[in-house]
């Protein structure tokens, strides 16, 4: 084989390429990695924007990663290493606000404050959510099966299916039926009365998506959220030790030890397709590479309608893939602080902030910031998540500062201007976020050292999510499991032959699991022994 | 009823879950919140502070005293230069092991050694013939243990940058908060740490500068629960625990050699006489029978059994000390003797004595794991030691 002809070429160094390409790599395969930017990692990035502070620019937690990949590619040899984050804090304006703690007795008191019912309910939601994700979490690790397929390997996975689903009681399959139809709020009314739990609770379902929390099937999201895991046990989410950019390093550590080749700053123009062959990828600079396989490690929007062309395929292909819903709904402001920032309704730096913090004070809040996203404008008064990863890891900030970290939601990609329109209303965009916040914390102004706002423009601009969607589509359920991106094509095979997709895409999607990337290596490999 | 250590002030204010529990006669916290993850992480990722007062620390002095500890030790200490520590094994004429521990030149004439059962009258009923003075200073020495990857910048800040010459099993004299007192980079955590010995006076003066020092390090009280997950990781035994000093012991199968305990490499033979010597000469030649081992339970093995009975597999949050039985091929071949789940590295790990011909690498035995009251057989296999062993240790 020539210098330029590999087993496997990844287009795209994101953390679900790179794993990817680890485990062809461990199967002997000679891979090459093709990143368009200088760093590695796709949203998974830290960056030192500002010196000594190092930020995640984009995704900012983990509560996905397969531990069986942490295992099987050795990460933590490489330098991961995730922090958990403890307790889930919720702050008011006129009230101390609420906090989750890891001690489910002081959770219990806690919720008890705003209602001795909720508190004791909490802990049985806690558990009928494990069991129906004890039930979710094998499909998360299985190739989605072809429901029209006569195939007998799809026949047994569709078996397999089919157990996992009989396993669950009568009791449990309604609840499960509820969570995919039902409204996140709807779904919490069922169990909750305090408003200020269910919003805390409720802002799980919308995340990264283009709905409110009174949107049906919002009840899913909710739960994909909720399968959180940490350490094989259902637990709480994490951050990546010196920032989310971390993880990528170790993968792409793993990969490379492992005989993969990263090439970095080597963007890919065009998908080389012969014979409804995929053949290689054609580089920004016109250097040809071919590959037996070319995986796709962007999302479905630039495989298919950028980087192929599009006599390659067939029209109502085309037109599926047009139709999976992309629109970004959230942006991205980090700081660097000068100190830490108090918090009215709870001071200290004590274990209430090493977690991570909402501001999601009502339901109704929640509702009116989709409101403003509805009619094309990002929420005045947003919903936020905040984490402040320097209290945890002291290495992300010189001594004694801070990085926060603040992903905002509602921030349509295409708001009344145009999506173009977003450089004139960033900053605009920005402000609103600390207004809001410092309304809960009042010296946040004073300490800010720097800020970056990331509009949804500026996450397709800048890191490539087409409309800026943190998951490469939204995770509405229309778009999930096997008609994830697509019901024809959710296999990580595309109509193309030798063209593949890895990433967050296709099933499962969504957050830093790396499960999309491990499956789609896995169903290569098979395809490899049968040729 | 334990005592307070000369950190108890301190310590007691901070324990928010009033869990203690005695190490050797003194009130130690178990965790200072409800469960101790937040300290594991301290010590792994940014710095843990550990009192170690516990341990109990004799001065050896005097003409004899290079020769009397190379005497009393496995390892043979006439050669360790002033400002140099070593591990050892102390074993008995038979070569079991009575303790482990540290042992420090202080000078050219003076030893410092830690142990963790009593062994002044040990010492004392050795010390004939020898020019030494052996003098019990667990009560008048307070420690500290600073652990994890900024503890050097934490002691950086309070006795000067100097402290980034020291290395590895070191020792230097140096003034915190005005106290006099010796570092060592010495610790149980398997990772970049120091340990601190204050004259017991200067005890709550050292622990204030080093708290307020490193605060913005990221400091934190860690207790002993989150010790035992790191010092699995690290592969590291624990008296009592993994191995058990051997006058303590009524039957002789409970008595170690440090070959047996994989302690093997601190036992210097070809030298002057020691106590064992003889013992150890003859196991080394004949082979042990009994080897120790880092196991990695399966998880998928783990989740297997517990999807059997529906449940979602769970461990115990915190170290295990319950000895469990390793079969091969049906047959037990020794024990796990202490076990957790690694938070970083994600896998459930065992420190375990086998037959010594099961001590291979890669070698696939099977431990007893208990699932709604049944006991069943998980995978584990034999990987190294140590699980966890972070550069920044050594460099």
């Amino acid at each position: 084989m020539s210098d330029r002809s590999y087993d496997s070429i990844v287009i795209g160094g994101g953390h679900n390429g790179l794993v990817c390409a680890a485990y062809l790599a461990r199967a002997g395969q000679k891979v090459l990695v093709l990143e368009r930017r200088h760093v590695l990692g796709g949203a998974a990035v830290t960056e030192e924007l500002y010196p000594g502070f190092k930020y995640s620019v984009c995704s900012y937690v983990v509560s996905l990663l397969r531990p069986e990949i942490i295992r099987d590619l050795q990460l933590p040899k490489y330098g991961l290493e995730i922090l958990p984050l403890e307790c889930s804090f919720t702050p008011e304006l006129d009230g101390p606000g609420l906090v989750r703690w890891p001690d489910a007795d002081k959770t219990r008191r806690e919720i008890a404050r705003l209602s001795k019912r909720d508190s004791e309910v909490y802990p049985l939601f806690g558990r009928e959510m494990a069991k129906v994700g004890r039930m979710v979490k094998p499909i998360l690790e299985m190739v989605p099966p072809d429901p029209t397929s006569l195939n007998p390997a799809n026949l047994m996975e569709m078996l397999k299916l089919g157990r996992l689903f009989g396993r669950l009681s009568e009791e449990e399959r309604i609840l499960q039926a509820k969570m995919f139809t039902m409204s996140a709020i709807d779904f919490l009314d069922e169990w909750f009365e305090s408003d200020l739990l269910k919003a805390t609770m409720g802002v799980s379902g919308i995340i990264g998506t283009f709905q409110g929390v009174r949107s049906p099937g919002t009840a899913y999201v909710l739960m994909h959220h909720y399968m959180g895991e940490i350490d094989g046990a259902f637990r709480a989410w994490g951050i990546s030790k010196g920032g989310t950019g971390m993880i990528s390093q170790a993968i792409a550590e793993s990969a490379k030890n492992l005989g993969a080749e990263i090439r970095t700053e080597a963007g890919v123009a065009q998908i080389m397709v012969r014979a409804g062959r995929a053949k290689g990828v054609v580089l920004e600079d016109g250097t040809e590479l071919t590959a037996r396989h070319v995986i796709s490690g962007v999302d479905p929007h630039r495989t298919f309608l950028g980087l192929c062309e599009a006599g390659d395929l067939d029209a109502e292909f085309l037109a599926s893939i047009k139709k999976f819903k992309m629109r970004g709904s959230s942006g991205k402001v980090n700081l660097a602080l000068d100190r830490f920032p108090e918090f009215t309704c709870r001071p200290g730096d004590g274990m209430h902030v090493r977690g991570d913090l909402a501001i999601a004070p009502s339901v109704d809040y929640l509702e009116r910031a989709f409101d403003d996203a509805k009619y094309g404008d990002f929420s005045r008064r947003p919903f936020m998540n905040v984490v402040i990863p320097s209290l945890l890891d002291p290495s992300v900030a010189p001594p004694g500062k801070h990085v926060m970290s603040i992903f905002v939601q509602y921030a349509p990609y295409a708001i009344k201007e145009g999506p173009e329109a977003w450089p004139e209303r960033r900053e605009a965009f920005g402000d609103a976020v600390i207004e809001t916040l410092a309304e809960y914390c009042p010296d946040l102004e004073s300490s800010i050292l720097h800020r970056q706002v990331l509009s949804p423009w500026d996450i397709e601009q800048q890191m490539g999510l087409t409309e800026g969607n943190i998951f490469h589509g939204e995770l509405s359920l229309e778009q999930l499991f096997f008609m994830r991106p697509t019901p024809l094509w959710a296999r990580y095979q595309t109509p193309i032959r030798g063209l593949w997709m890895c990433a967050s895409g296709t099933h499962p999607g969504g957050g830093i699991m790396g499960a999309s990337g491990a499956n789609a290596a896995r169903r290569i490999l098979k395809s490899r022994v049968r040729a | 009823m334990p005592l307070p250590s000369p950190f108890h002030e301190r310590t007691a204010s901070l324990c928010e879950s009033l869990k203690f529990k005695s190490w050797a006669g003194y009130f130690a916290v178990c965790s200072y919140e409800s469960h101790p993850d937040p300290e594991y992480f301290a010590f792994r990722n940014s710095a843990g502070l550990l009192d170690i007062t516990p341990l109990f620390k004799y001065e050896l002095s005097g003409e004899d005293s290079a020769a009397f500890v190379s005497y009393m030790a496995t390892r043979d200490v006439s050669a360790l230069k002033i400002g140099r520590v070593t591990y050892s094994c102390f074993c008995d004429q038979r070569g079991k092991v009575i303790d482990d521990g540290t042992i420090s030149r202080l000078d050219e004439q003076r030893f410092r050694v830690t142990t963790g059962s009593p062994a002044y009258a040990w010492f004392l009923q050795n010390s004939r013939g020898f020019q030494v003075e052996v003098e019990d200073v667990s009560e008048s020495i307070a420690a500290l243990a600073i652990q994890g990857p900024n503890s050097r910048r934490i002691l950086a800040e309070l006795v000067g940058p100097g402290i980034e010459d020291l290395r590895f099993f070191g020792l230097v004299a140096a003034r915190i908060a005005g106290v006099e007192v010796e570092i060592t980079r010495t610790g149980y955590t398997g990772d970049l740490g120091f340990e601190v010995w204050i004259p017991r006076d200067g005890a709550l003066s050292v622990w204030d500068a080093v708290m307020a020092a490193g605060k913005a390090h990221g400091i934190m009280p860690v207790g002993l629960d989150a010790l035992d997950i790191v010092r699995i990781e690290a592969g590291f035994l624990l008296q009592d625990v993994d191995y058990f000093s051997a006058p303590r012991c009524i039957i002789e199968s409970r008595k170690s050699t440090p070959y047996e305990i994989g302690l093997g490499w601190t036992v210097a033979l070809d030298r002057s006489p020691f106590i064992g010597q003889k013992a150890l000469r003859e196991e080394k030649q004949r082979g042990s029978d009994w080897g120790f081992v880092g196991l990695e339970i399966s998880w998928e093995g783990i989740e297997e059994i517990y999807t059997e009975y529906g449940l979602p597999p769970s461990l115990p949050t915190q170290a295990c000390r319950m000895a469990v039985p390793v079969y091969s091929t049906g047959r037990q071949v020794g024990q796990v003797t202490s076990s957790t789940w690694s938070p970083i590295l994600k896998k459930y790990l065992a420190l375990a004595t086998v037959e010594a011909k099961q001590v291979e690498i890669g070698n696939q035995l099977r431990v007893e794991h208990t699932v709604e009251y049944e006991r069943m057989r998980v995978l584990a296999t034999v990987v190294e030691r140590p699980f966890y062993d972070p550069e920044r240790k050594r460099t």
